[in-house]
C-alpha cells in the first residue's frame, strides 16, 4: 500500500488575517505556517493505513522552498518520504498547481512504482479552490471522491464514506484511486520527539516542474466588510434569562 | 450561452440554484447571451419552477450511468453537454455537490473554475469576487477561458424573477457511455433519521471552551431539544474530546444557516465565525464581554454558561408546562 | 463596558504579575484612586505573564534578586498559588560542578536551604532522569511553581475590596501627557485620566509606552522557546499539575518541568532572537497571543536532543508528542537586571519592567514602598532604572547587550566578566596612551578604564616575593598578578591612575550650601578649599552613596562620585534641587579628565611641573587648590583612596592628554608607572579599609555599622538624619570588619582565593546571622601586597566582630580559616595615615 498525500503550506489559523500593503498577499510576518486540518488528517490516515497494510507514505507539496517545514512536520508524524515541488513564492492558480503536481507525481511514479492511493485535503485552508485534487486525479486517470470522512481498504478496491446533509454516503472505487478528505476522518497525532529528530535528517526530494497557468487570476485580497452593528446586552448571569426567553419567543421557538 | 446547474429540493429547484440562475441571468443579460439550465437525474418538474427566471432551455441529463451520483461520470457528462451546447459559461451553487461537479467538469474540459464566488460581473474576463478560507478573506479575481465555470455561495445573491415569463424548452441529453473510465459509485446511503441536521437546523445551540467539559453540554442538549434545534460546538470542544467532529461549526466543520445561533462560551475565532456567520440572529453567552463573538453577536448575555442556561431552561420548561 | 475615572492618584499600565502586585501593594500602603489599565483582556492580557513557565528557584548569585524572589515566594504562598515540588539544577560537566558549588555558597550567604546531590540521589527524586548523563545536582527543596494569573486576580480583588482600585481591561493607552517635565495625563481609547503618577508595568511593550511620555526604558523583547511534550503516562498518573521536582539542565541551558501529563521544556540555548517592541503583533493579529510567536523548529532541535538524552524514557513514551510549541517573548535588558524606579527623564513616570515571574510580587511591594516612602527595605540599586547613562538607554546598546547577554541567562558568569559588545563608548583623553601601554580595559558606566597594564609585566620580577600566584583558573580569571606589582610600585615610588570615569556635578547658587548640607551626612559647611568625604543616606538612614564634596566658593561646590554610581547619584541630586531656583546643578562629567598621582615620589613629580608650593604645610591633606601643571589649569585634591601621598588632578578634558604626557615625562626619573583600577578599587583600597558603594555600602546597612559614623552630628538637617541619630544610640547589629585568610590551601593542596559573596561561618561551620536577620558574607576581597595578606571585608555581629577571632569562609565547596584582623575602619596599612599626610 503506497500512499501519496498532497499537502499545502498555509498560514496557521489564529488572529485576524492581515494583508500586505498592495493587497495581493497575506502579511505573514507574525504568522506561523502549518498544514491545513484536512490535510493533517490525510497524513494521519496514510500513516495508519501503512501501519496496517504495509507499504509507505510519501508526502508531497507544491510551494516555496519554505514548505520543506510542512513536509518535515508530516515526516515527523511518521511519513516515510518527502517531495518538495518547488513552484516559487507566488501562489499558483488551481490549474497551474494541478499541472505541477501531476507532472511531479508522474516523475516520482516513473522512477518507482505507482501509488495505490492519493489523498488530498478537501480544500486548502487558505485559497479553498475545491478542485486541485480532482484535476490531478483526472489527469492521472484516477477516480476521486471528495468530503471523505472514512476510508476502508479492500482487495483492489476502496470504500469511501462521506457526510451529506441528511446522512452518510458510501462510495466504492477501484484502486488505484484518490480521495479528498475532511477533518474528522481521524484525530491526527502530535509528532514525537524522536519523530522530529528523524524528520530533521530525512532527505527531501526536490522537483522543479514548469506549471502552465490557468484562467483564474487573483487581482487582490481584501477583508470582508464588517457589519456595523451594536450588540444588545440582554443582561448579566441568570438575571438575563427573561430577556433571553423573549428573544426565543420573538423567533417563535417557545 | 450560459448554463446553470440546478439542484432539486423538495421536488422543485433549490433556493441556492435559483440564486445561481439569477446571477447567471444578470451575466447573460449583460452580454446578450441565452440562459440554459441543466439537471441530473431530476425527479420533479423543474421546468415549471424555472420559467419565471429567464431560463429558455432545461437540459435533463439522463442515462443509466448517470442515474446515481458519480462525481467522475457526472463531471464528464457535464463537460460533454458543455461541448454539445457550446455554452461559454457554467454556474452552479457552491454546495458540496455543486463544487465537486464543476471541478470534475472543469478537469474534463480543461477549463478554469472559480469556486465559492459571491459576485460575478458580466464581460470577458469575468470580474468576480470569491471567498477564501470560507469567507475569512475575499479575493477579487479575473476568470478567463473558452468556457468559464463558477460556483456561487448560497446567500450572496437576492433571488429575482425575470421581467418576462416564458415556457422552458426541456431537452433530454444522453451522455456517451463511459464504462471504462475509472470512477466511483455510490454503494450505500444511510439517512440520518429523525435527528435535526446541523447545517439545516432552525436553531443551533453551540458550546465552546466556556462549557468546560463533555458533561457541561447537558443543558445545551436539553435546550436544543426543547427548541427543536441541533447542538453544535467549537473546535476547542472537538479537540478536547467533548463533542464529535460532526458537531463542529466552522471553517473545517459545518457552516450553518440557522434562524438563531446560541453560542455558549465560544470566544469566536475567525475560523468559527465563518461557520456561523450565515445565521440570521446570534446570541452569545460568555463571561468575557470583550470576546470577539460577543462583539459580533446581535444579543449577548455576560455570564457563566451553566448559570445562564440553567435559568433559561427553567423558564422554557415552565412555559412548556403551562402551554 | 467599564468607565474610567477622570483622575487618579496613580495609573498603572499593564495587568501582568507586576502591575497587579504593584496595585495591590499601593493599596496596602494606603494609596487610593489607583487605576490599572491593560490593552488586553483579563485575566490573561497577552503579555509574558500569560505564557511563563511559572517556576521559581530562589537562589541567585545576586543578593537583591534573591531577596526579591524570596519575598515573592512568601507572597505567592500567602495567596495560595504556590506549589513547592522542589527544584534541581544539574551539572553535566566539571565547570558546572564548580558553578554548583559556587551556587551552594550563594545559597548559604543568602540563607536558603540547598543541598548538593549525587546523580543517583537526583534519580531518586526524579526517577525519569538518566543519572549517567549528570555529575552533580543542586537541590533546592523550596523551589516552586506558582500561578501568576490567579495571583493577579487575587491581588486585584484585595485592592478592589479596599476601595482603592479601578481596573480597566481592553483599554489601549494612546498617549501620556507631561507638563513641565512631569506626568500629567494618560490618554486612552476609553477616555483620559489626569494623574501625577504613571507606572509602566507593560513588559515587552514598556519601551513603547514610556516613549509616549518621552522616556526610555532600556529593554528588548527576546524569544524564549518552550514546548510541551505529552501525554506521558508517568506524569499523568500523578493526577496533579506538578509533583516531580523542577529540573534545570544547566549545561544544556534548558529547563524541564511537569505540567499535568506533559513535560514542559524551555530553552535559553538557542541563538538570541530579538524583536522590536513596535513589531510585536497586535492582540487581533496574533495567532495565540502577542507574546507567543510561531515556533521556529530549527532553533530548538539541538536542545531536543539534549532533552532526549536526559529523559530518554518518558520523552519516548508511546503516543507522546509535541503538543504545544511557542517562541515566547520576554524582556531582556542590557545587564540582565530589572528596570525599576522613576525614569530620569520624566518625573512621576515609573518603570516596573523586565521582571521575571519569580520576582513579580516582590517587585510590586518594593516599588510601592519606593513610591510611598522614597526608599526601599531591600536594596535594589542594581535594578534602578537610573543606573543607566544616556548611551546605555539607546536601542543600539540595548540590542547589542541583549544579544550578548541572552546565553548568559543559564551560563556560568564570572563576577568580573566583561561585556564585549558596544565597547569603547566613553574614552578618557588618556586612552591612546593606555592602549599603547597594553592596558586591559574594564568597563564602568560605559567608560573604558585600565584595570592593569601589560607594560608593567616586567615589574613582576622586581616584586616577585610579594606577589600572589593564583593557580586556579577561576580565581585568576579577569585578574592579573601585575595588579599587585603596580600596587607595590606605587607604594615604593609613584603611580598614575586614570579616574576619568568619575562623575562631577557643580552646585552653585545662594541655596547651594543648604542644599549640599541636606544631601550629605558630613559637615560640608567648611572653609573654601576644604574637601569632605561623606556618606549620602536615604530616608531610612541606609547608604545611598558615598562621595567627595569640594567647597570651591561660598556658594559653589563640586560633587565627585564614582563612575558606577554617577547616573543614580545624578538623579538623586537632581530630584532634590529646590524648586525656588536658588541652586543650579550642572553635570560637568564630560568636561573633566581626572588623573590620580600617588606614591612617596608624587610630590617630586608634581613639583617639577608647577611653580606653586605644594608642600604638606602649604597644601595640606583634605584640601583642594587650583594649580597650573605644565600650563594646564588643574583642580588638585589632596586626598587618597589608596593610602599614599598624592593628588587627584582634575583637568579640562581636552588638556588631559597633555597632562598625562607631562606627568610621565617628569615622572620618568622617579620611576612612575601607570596603575589600573585593580590597585585603586581593590588592593590599595582594602589595605586602607576604605568602603565601596555597592559592596560594603548599601541601603540595608547604616553608617554606624559601616563604622563611618562621625564623632559629631552636624546641626544642619540632612536626609536620613533621624534614622542616623537613632542608629547612633543603639548597639549596631553588625560591624564592618576586615579579615585575613589564614590558609589558602584547599583539600587538594591548591591555593584558592575566596571571592566576594562567600558566606562567613563560625568555626563550627554555622551561618552567622545578626539580630536584624542579615547573614554575614564577604563584601570585598583582594590582595594586600604591602601587608603580605589576602583581605576580606564582612559585616559581623558584635560577638564575632572581635579582633583576633577565628572564623571560616566557604568558597567553591570548601572552607578556609580566617581571622578578624580589624573591627571597624582603622586601616591595617598605615593606620595613622602618615603616608597620605606627608
Amino acid at each position: 500500500m503506497d500512499v501519496l498525500v498532497c499537502i499545502k503550506r498555509v498560514p496557521a489559523p489564529g488572529g485576524k488575517v492581515l494583508l500586505s500593503a498592495d493587497g495581493t498577499s497575506i502579511d505573514t510576518r507574525h504568522l506561523g505556517f502549518t498544514i491545513g486540518p484536512h490535510e493533517e488528517c490525510a497524513v494521519e490516515e496514510a500513516i495508519r493505513m501503512v501501519a496496517e497494510h504495509g507499504g509507505s507514505t510519501t508526502v508531497l507539496t507544491a510551494g516555496p522552498p519554505e514548505a520543506d517545514e510542512q513536509l518535515r512536520y508530516a515526516l515527523s508524524m511518521g511519513a516515510d518520504h518527502g517531495v518538495l515541488v518547488e513552484t516559487g513564492a507566488r501562489e499558483l492558480d488551481p490549474q497551474a498547481t494541478a499541472t505541477a503536481l501531476t507532472e511531479a507525481i508522474r516523475m516520482v511514479e516513473s522512477e518507482g512504482k505507482p501509488f495505490d492511493l492519493l489523498l488530498f485535503g478537501n480544500e486548502t485552508a487558505d485559497a479553498g479552490h475545491y478542485q486541485v485534487g480532482v484535476r490531478v486525479s483526472r489527469a492521472l486517470g484516477l477516480p476521486i471522491v471528495g468530503g471523505i470522512k472514512g476510508i476502508e481498504i479492500g482487495t483492489g478496491r476502496v470504500s469511501l464514506e462521506r457526510d451529506v446533509a441528511d446522512g452518510v454516503e458510501v462510495y466504492d472505487a477501484p484502486l488505484p484511486a484518490a480521495a479528498a478528505v475532511k477533518e474528522g476522518l481521524n484525530l491526527p497525532r502530535y509528532p514525537s520527539i524522536k519523530g522530529r529528530l528523524r524528520a530533521k535528517k530525512a532527505p527531501v526530494r526536490t522537483i522543479r516542474p514548469e506549471p502552465s497557468p490557468g484562467g483564474l487570476r487573483t487581482v487582490r485580497l481584501r477583508q470582508p466588510p464588517e457589519k456595523e452593528h451594536e450588540t444588545v446586552v440582554l443582561g448579566y448571569g441568570a438575571e438575563a434569562a427573561d430577556p433571553v426567553v423573549d428573544v426565543l419567543a420573538e423567533k417563535g421557538l417557545v | 450561452m450560459l448554463l446553470v446547474i440546478v439542484e432539486e429540493d423538495a421536488g422543485g429547484v433549490s433556493a441556492a440554484s435559483l440564486e445561481a440562475v439569477t446571477c447567471a441571468r444578470h451575466l447573460a443579460e449583460g452580454t446578450g447571451l441565452d440562459l440554459h439550465a441543466a439537471a441530473f437525474g431530476a425527479h420533479g418538474d423543474l421546468a415549471a419552477g424555472l420559467s419565471k427566471y429567464g431560463v429558455s432551455t432545461l437540459h435533463l441529463v439522463t442515462s443509466d450511468a448517470t442515474q446515481e451520483y458519480s462525481p467522475e461520470l457526472w463531471g464528464a457528462a457535464l463537460a460533454e453537454l458543455v461541448e454539445h451546447t457550446g455554452v461559454t459559461g457554467v454556474l452552479a451553487a457552491s454546495t458540496d455537490r455543486g463544487n465537486e461537479l464543476l471541478a470534475n467538469a472543469a478537469a474534463s474540459a480543461d477549463q478554469p473554475f472559480a469556486s465559492n464566488c459571491v459576485a460575478i460581473e458580466p464581460g470577458d474576463p469575468w470580474n468576480l469576487t470569491r471567498q477564501r478560507g470560507g469567507g475569512i478573506l475575499l479575493e477579487d479575481a479575473e476568470l478567463s477561458g473558452r468556457v468559464k465555470l463558477a460556483s456561487l455561495v448560497p446567500g450572496s445573491v437576492e433571488i429575482s424573477e425575470a421581467t418576462t415569463t416564458h415556457e422552458v424548452d426541456v431537452l433530454e441529453f444522453v451522455p456517451a457511455p463511459r464504462a471504462t473510465m475509472p470512477h466511483s459509485v455510490i454503494v450505500d446511503r444511510t439517512s440520518r433519521g429523525s435527528g435535526v441536521s446541523l447545517a439545516t437546523a432552525r436553531v443551533v445551540v453551540s458550546g465552546g471552551r466556556g462549557v468546560g467539559s463533555a458533561e457541561g453540554f447537558a443543558p445545551l442538549e436539553e435546550l436544543a431539544e426543547l427548541l427543536g434545534g441541533a447542538v453544535g460546538c467549537s473546535r476547542v470542544a472537538t479537540n478536547n474530546g467533548w463533542r464529535s467532529h460532526s458537531d463542529q461549526v466552522g471553517l473545517t466543520g459545518t457552516k450553518i444557516g440557522a434562524e438563531l445561533y446560541i453560542a455558549c462560551g465560544i470566544s469566536g475565532a475567525t475560523q468559527h465565525w465563518v461557520g456561523c456567520m450565515g445565521a440570521k440572529t446570534i446570541l452569545a453567552i460568555n463571561t468575557d464581554p470583550e470576546a470577539p463573538l460577543v462583539a459580533r453577536a446581535d444579543y449577548a448575555v455576560i455570564g457563566d454558561v451553566q448559570e445562564v442556561l440553567g435559568a433559561v431552561l427553567e423558564r422554557v420548561r415552565a412555559r412548556r408546562a403551562a402551554a | 463596558m467599564n468607565t474610567l475615572p477622570d483622575r487618579a492618584d496613580v495609573v498603572v499600565i499593564g495587568a501582568g504579575i507586576v502591575g497587579n502586585s504593584l496595585a495591590h501593594h499601593l493599596a496596602q500602603f494606603g494609596w487610593r484612586d489607583i487605576v490599572l489599565l491593560d490593552k488586553g483582556p483579563l485575566p490573561d492580557p497577552g503579555g509574558s505573564t500569560g505564557h511563563a513557565s511559572n517556576f521559581v528557584f530562589p537562589v541567585d548569585h545576586s543578593k537583591e534578586i534573591t531577596a526579591l524572589t524570596v519575598d515573592s515566594m512568601q507572597q505567592y504562598e500567602k495567596l495560595g498559588t504556590l506549589t513547592a515540588p522542589g527544584g534541581l539544577e544539574l551539572a553535566r560537566n566539571e565547570s558546572r560542578v564548580e558553578e554548583l558549588n559556587r551556587r551552594m555558597a550563594s545559597a548559604k550567604a543568602w540563607g536558603i536551604h540547598a543541598e548538593l546531590l549525587s546523580p543517583s540521589a537526583v534519580a531518586d527524586l526524579v526517577p525519569y532522569i538518566d543519572p549517567s548523563v549528570i555529575r552533580l545536582g543542586f537541590w533546592t527543596p523550596s523551589a516552586a511553581v506558582v500561578d501568576p494569573l490567579q495571583s493577579g486576580v487575587l491581588m486585584r480583588e484585595q485592592a478592589i475590596a479596599l476601595g482603592a482600585l479601578t481596573v480597566s481591561a481592553n483599554t489601549a493607552v494612546l498617549g501620556i501627557d507631561t507638563e513641565r517635565g512631569r506626568v500629567s495625563k494618560v490618554r486612552t481609547d476609553r477616555g483620559d485620566i489626569e494623574t501625577p503618577t504613571v507606572v509602566v508595568a507593560s513588559g515587552v511593550w514598556s519601551p513603547r509606552i514610556a516613549a509616549m511620555a518621552g522616556a526610555r526604558i532600556p529593554l528588548t523583547p527576546a524569544v524564549h522557546q518552550m514546548i510541551d511534550v505529552g501525554p506521558i503516562p508517568e506524569l499523568a498518573e500523578t493526577h496533579t499539575e506538578v509533583s516531580f521536582p523542577l529540573v534545570r539542565d544547566m549545561d544544556a541551558l534548558m529547563y524541564e518541568r511537569q505540567s499535568g501529563a506533559d513535560l514542559e521544556i524551555g530553552s535559553y540555548a538557542h541563538r538570541p532572537i530579538l524583536h522590536d517592541t513596535d513589531d510585536i503583533p497586535s492582540i487581533e493579529a496574533a495567532q495565540l497571543s502577542p507574546t507567543q510567536l510561531p515556533f521556529t523548529d530549527d532553533d530548538f532541535d539541538p536542545q531536543m536532543e539534549d532533552a532526549l538524552e536526559l529523559f530518554p524514557g518518558i520523552l519516548n513514551a508511546p503516543g507522546a508528542g509535541v503538543r504545544h510549541a511557542i517562541n515566547g517573548l520576554l524582556s531582556v535588558t542590557p545587564d540582565g537586571s530589572p528596570v525599576l524606579g522613576e525614569t530620569p527623564e520624566v518625573a512621576g513616570l515609573w518603570s516596573a519592567a523586565a521582571v521575571w515571574i519569580k520576582e513579580g510580587p516582590g517587585v510590586g511591594r518594593v516599588l510601592a514602598e519606593w513610591m510611598t516612602h522614597g526608599t526601599t527595605e531591600i536594596d535594589v540599586h542594581g535594578a534602578d532604572i537610573a543606573r543607566f547613562y544616556p548611551h546605555q538607554r539607546t536601542a543600539k546598546h540595548v540590542r547589542a547587550r541583549a544579544m550578548e547577554g541572552y546565553n548568559k541567562i543559564y551560563g556560568i558568569v564570572h563576577p568580573n566578566e566583561q561585556w564585549e559588545s558596544n565597547r569603547n563608548q566613553r574614552l578618557s583623553p588618556f586612552h591612546p596612551r593606555e592602549e599603547a601601554l597594553g592596558a586591559r580595559f574594564f568597563e564602568v558606566g560605559g567608560w573604558e578604564r585600565p584595570h592593569w597594564y601589560e607594560s608593567n609585566r616586567h615589574l613582576l620580577a622586581e616584586f616577585a616575593e610579594h606577589i600572589d600566584d593564583r593557580p586556579h583558573e577561576w580565581d585568576a580569571r579577569w585578574w592579573s598578578p601585575i595588579i599587585d606589582a603596580e600596587h607595590l610600585a606605587m607604594r615604593n615610588r609613584v603611580a598614575a591612575i586614570d579616574l576619568s570615569a568619575f562623575a562631577h556635578f557643580d552646585v552653585r547658587g545662594p541655596g547651594a550650601l543648604d542644599y549640599v548640607q541636606r544631601m550629605a551626612m558630613a559637615q560640608v559647611d567648611k572653609p573654601v578649599g576644604k574637601v569632605v568625604y561623606t556618606p549620602v543616606l536615604d530616608y531610612r538612614g541606609g547608604f545611598r552613596s558615598d562621595l567627595t564634596i569640594v567647597r570651591r566658593g561660598e556658594q559653589e561646590f563640586r560633587v565627585i562620585t564614582g563612575g558606577a554610581d554617577g547616573a543614580r547619584d545624578r538623579k538623586w541630586f537632581g530630584d532634590h534641587v529646590p524648586d525656588d531656583g536658588s541652586v543650579v546643578l550642572t553635570d560637568v562629567t564630560s568636561a573633566v579628565a581626572t588623573l590620580g598621582l600617588w606614591g612617596p615620589r608624587a610630590r617630586d613629580v608634581l613639583s617639577a611641573l608647577t611653580e606653586e608650593d605644594i608642600s604638606a604645610e602649604a597644601f595640606p591633606f583634605g584640601t583642594a587648590r587650583e594649580l597650573t601643571v605644565d600650563g594646564v589649569p588643574v583642580l588638585a585634591l589632596k586626598i587618597s583612596y589608596v593610602g599614599d601621598l598624592g593628588w587627584e588632578l582634575h583637568a579640562p578634558f581636552e588638556q588631559g592628554l597633555h597632562l598625562w604626557d607631562a606627568l610621565f615625562d617628569a615622572g620618568a626619573e622617579h620611576g612612575i608607572v601607570p596603575a589600573g583600577i585593580g590597585v585603586y578599587g581593590t588592593t590599595g583600597r582594602l589595605e586602607k579599609g576604605y568602603r565601596l558603594m555597592g559592596a560594603e555600602l548599601e541601603s540595608e546597612y547604616n553608617p554606624v555599622e559601616a563604622d563611618l559614623a562621625l564623632p559629631k552630628v552636624k546641626s544642619a538637617d540632612f536626609i536620613g538624619k533621624e534614622a542616623y541619630l537613632k542608629a547612633r544610640e543603639q548597639e549596631p547589629a553588625a560591624r564592618l570588619c576586615t579579615l585575613t585568610v589564614d590558609d589558602h590551601a584547599d583539600s587538594g593542596g591548591t591555593r584558592r582565593y575566596p571571592q566576594p559573596h562567600s558566606p562567613v561561618l563560625t568555626t563550627s561551620g554555622d551561618r552567622i546571622v545578626d539580630n536584624a536577620g542579615r547573614g554575614s558574607y564577604v563584601t570585598s576581597a583582594g590582595s594586600a601586597p604591602s601587608l603580605g595578606a589576602y583581605l576580606l571585608m564582612s559585616y559581623l555581629p558584635p560577638e564575632h566582630a572581635v579582633e583576633g577571632g577565628a572564623l571560616l569562609v566557604e568558597y567553591m565547596g570548601e572552607r578556609y580559616p580566617v581571622t578578624v584582623a580589624r573591627a571597624g575602619r582603622t586601616p591595617l596599612f598605615d593606620p595613622d595615615d602618615q603616608r597620605m599626610k606627608a
